[in-house]
Parts: structure tokens; C-alpha cells; sequence
């Protein structure tokens, strides 16, 4: 079992998220060419490691919990790295194309 | 003697009189059986994120394959909406952490009103979703349904026409199913209520709360990548 979390933490993870989604959702309005995406996947990745260590107690969990829970987003990025290694790379070969 | 007999009978019928209620006979201790429980949770949300994971990797692969067609469909959702649904679900969480929290403490009424709260917020969620589904159907802008799927107009550049709709898809499959576990999640907390409400929770044990906080806590993750992924891509006008 876990450790009880105080009411504090909490609320300053909520805080931090919600100013997160502001961010996330300001940032959209300027034009940064392709960085937008990167902005807006790395603030929603920080939100959801926030959720994930604190509001899931993953902080606190054991061991065999925390690996498996990085197993999990490490077997979702080999799907997404090895399907657009596919894709990508198709427009490489002599008259490849991308789709 | 005498006590190794005790022991021993102790034993192998598992009612020693020291086993809380809740304990069941697989496990050691409640410390083991509340461990296996968040495990357990966890090795069924990694098979949810394979699940989503398969939808965004989709996507992506259109979305890099369409950029400027996605940025203008975009156009056509309603940020509000979504920024409105991130914040009520990010409330709801933070409801649902404290849930979990009071169970664990042996706070029965804060538990049921912190229950009762993430349950109206995760219904406000489904209440907005509704209404934006409703003006998409308004708006022409559901593919696959004849007569509800129109693209003309300013903001909607005649080459994209069949494009648009692929976002669209996404859109509804992605934030349906996502929907759908919204449901689930509801349905879930009708029955931890119910149990609360009997008091069934306490610092011994509190891992039905604790383990449909993960559920919630994961579909909470989804929206956290759906909004800027659906929502934001051509909230940027000048990109197109």
C-alpha cells in the first residue's frame, strides 16, 4: 500500500496541469512552423507523467509496477518508430513514394 | 505440540483469526494482495494503451501524409469545447485522487462526495461532448452519414474535400471510443459509491477505489493527447 499523499500535492498537481492546458492551448495560437507539434506533445507528455507519478502512485509503487509501466510506453513508441520507419523511409528508394 | 496442531490447522483452512475479511486465501497479506491488485490494473492498461496506441499511430501516419489538409480541417472543431472538456477532466482526476485518498483514511463521507463530484464532472465531460457532436451534425461535418457531411465554404479549400473527412473519422472513432470508456469509468464509480455508501473501505482496505482511480486516472491520459492532436493542429490560420 501507499503512503498517504498530502491534500498539498495534490492540488498543486491539478494547479500545474490546468496551467499546462492554457499553455498548450496559447502556444497554438503562434506560429512556431514545426515546433508546434513538438510543444504541444511534449506539454501533454508532461502532463501525463504528472498524472501517471502522482495522482496514479506510481511514485510509490514497486519496482515490478514501474517497469511495467515503462514497458508499456516503451512497446507503444517501438509501434509508432517501427510504422513511420516504414513509411518514411519508403520515398528513399528510386522511385519510392509515401504512400 | 498442542500449538504446532494450531498452527498447522490454522493453516490449511486460512481463518486464522488475525486474517482481515477482505483478505483473500491466495495471498499473503493485504500488502501482497494490494500490490498484485495495482499490478493486475496496470498490465489491463497497458493493453488500453495498445489499444489507442493503434489509433494514434494511424493517425500519425495520415497526418504526416496530409499536413495542410489536417491543419484546415481542423479549423472546422471547436477549441472551446475541447479546452473546456481538458479542464472539467483534469478536475475530475483531481476529485478522484482525493477519493482515493479518503478511502484510504477512513473518511466514508469525504469519499462519497469526492466520488459523487468526479461522477458529475465525468458526466459534465460527456454533457459537452454531446453538444459538440450535435453541432458537428449541424454543421455537416459527420463523414460517412449522406446528407450529414458538406465541404464548402472559406475555410474549406475544395482540394481537401475527400482528406477532411479522414480527420474527421479519426475525430469521431478517436473521441467516441474515448467516450465509451467515459461511460465505463461512470459505470465503475456507480459501483464504488455503492460500496462506500455500505462502507466497505478503510485504511485496511481501499483497493477498489484505488484501482478504478487507475482506469479513470488513464482515460483522463487519452485527452490529455486527444485535445492538441484534434483541437490545436489548425487553430494556427496562418499555417495554412
Amino acid at each position: 500500500m501507499h503512503p498517504v499523499t498530502p491534500v498539498r500535492t495534490y492540488v498543486l498537481i491539478w494547479l500545474t496541469l490546468t496551467i499546462l492546458t492554457f499553455v498548450t492551448f496559447y502556444v497554438s495560437t503562434i506560429n512556431l512552423g514545426a515546433f508546434n507539434i513538438v510543444v504541444a506533445l511534449g506539454i501533454a507528455a508532461i502532463k501525463m507523467t504528472l498524472v501517471i507519478w502522482f495522482f496514479m502512485h506510481v511514485r510509490t509503487d514497486n519496482p515490478l509496477t514501474k517497469l511495467f509501466v515503462f514497458a508499456g510506453f516503451f512497446w507503444m513508441a517501438i509501434l509508432l518508430v517501427f510504422t513511420l520507419g516504414d513509411y518514411f523511409s519508403r520515398a528513399w528508394m528510386p522511385g519510392g513514394k509515401f504512400w | 505440540m498442542a500449538d504446532t496442531h494450531a498452527i498447522a490447522t490454522g493453516h490449511s483452512t486460512g481463518h486464522s483469526s488475525e486474517h482481515p475479511p477482505q483478505l483473500r486465501h491466495h495471498f499473503d497479506d493485504m500488502h501482497q494482495q494490494f500490490d498484485s491488485a495495482t499490478f493486475g490494473m496496470w498490465v489491463f492498461l497497458l493493453t488500453e494503451i495498445m489499444f489507442f496506441g493503434g489509433m494514434f499511430g494511424a493517425y500519425t501516419v495520415y497526418r504526416s501524409m496530409y499536413p495542410e489538409a489536417f491543419a484546415a480541417t481542423s479549423n472546422f472543431m471547436n477549441p472551446a469545447f475541447g479546452a473546456a472538456n481538458t479542464a472539467v477532466l483534469i478536475v475530475s482526476s483531481l476529485t478522484m485522487a482525493l477519493a482515493v485518498r479518503a478511502a484510504h483514511l477512513g473518511q466514508q463521507k469525504f469519499l462519497q462526495l469526492m466520488l459523487v463530484l468526479t461522477m458529475i464532472f465525468g458526466t459534465a465531460f460527456l454533457v459537452i461532448k454531446g453538444f459538440e457532436y450535435h453541432e458537428h451534425w449541424v454543421d455537416m461535418k459527420v463523414p460517412l452519414f449522406p446528407g450529414h457531411w458538406a465541404w464548402d465554404g472559406p475555410l474549406a479549400p475544395p482540394q481537401y474535400a475527400h482528406q477532411a473527412q479522414i480527420l474527421f473519422c479519426f475525430y469521431f472513432f478517436m473521441t467516441g471510443f474515448h467516450a465509451v470508456h467515459m461511460v465505463v469509468g461512470l459505470g465503475i464509480m456507480t459501483t464504488i459509491l455503492l460500496m462506500a455508501r455500505k462502507g466497505s473501505f478503510g485504511p485496511a482496505y481501499y483497493t477498489p477505489v484505488e484501482v478504478s482511480g487507475l482506469y479513470w486516472h488513464f482515460v483522463d491520459i487519452v485527452w490529455i493527447f486527444l485535445f492538441p492532436l484534434l483541437y490545436l493542429i489548425g487553430h494556427t490560420k496562418n499555417l495554412i
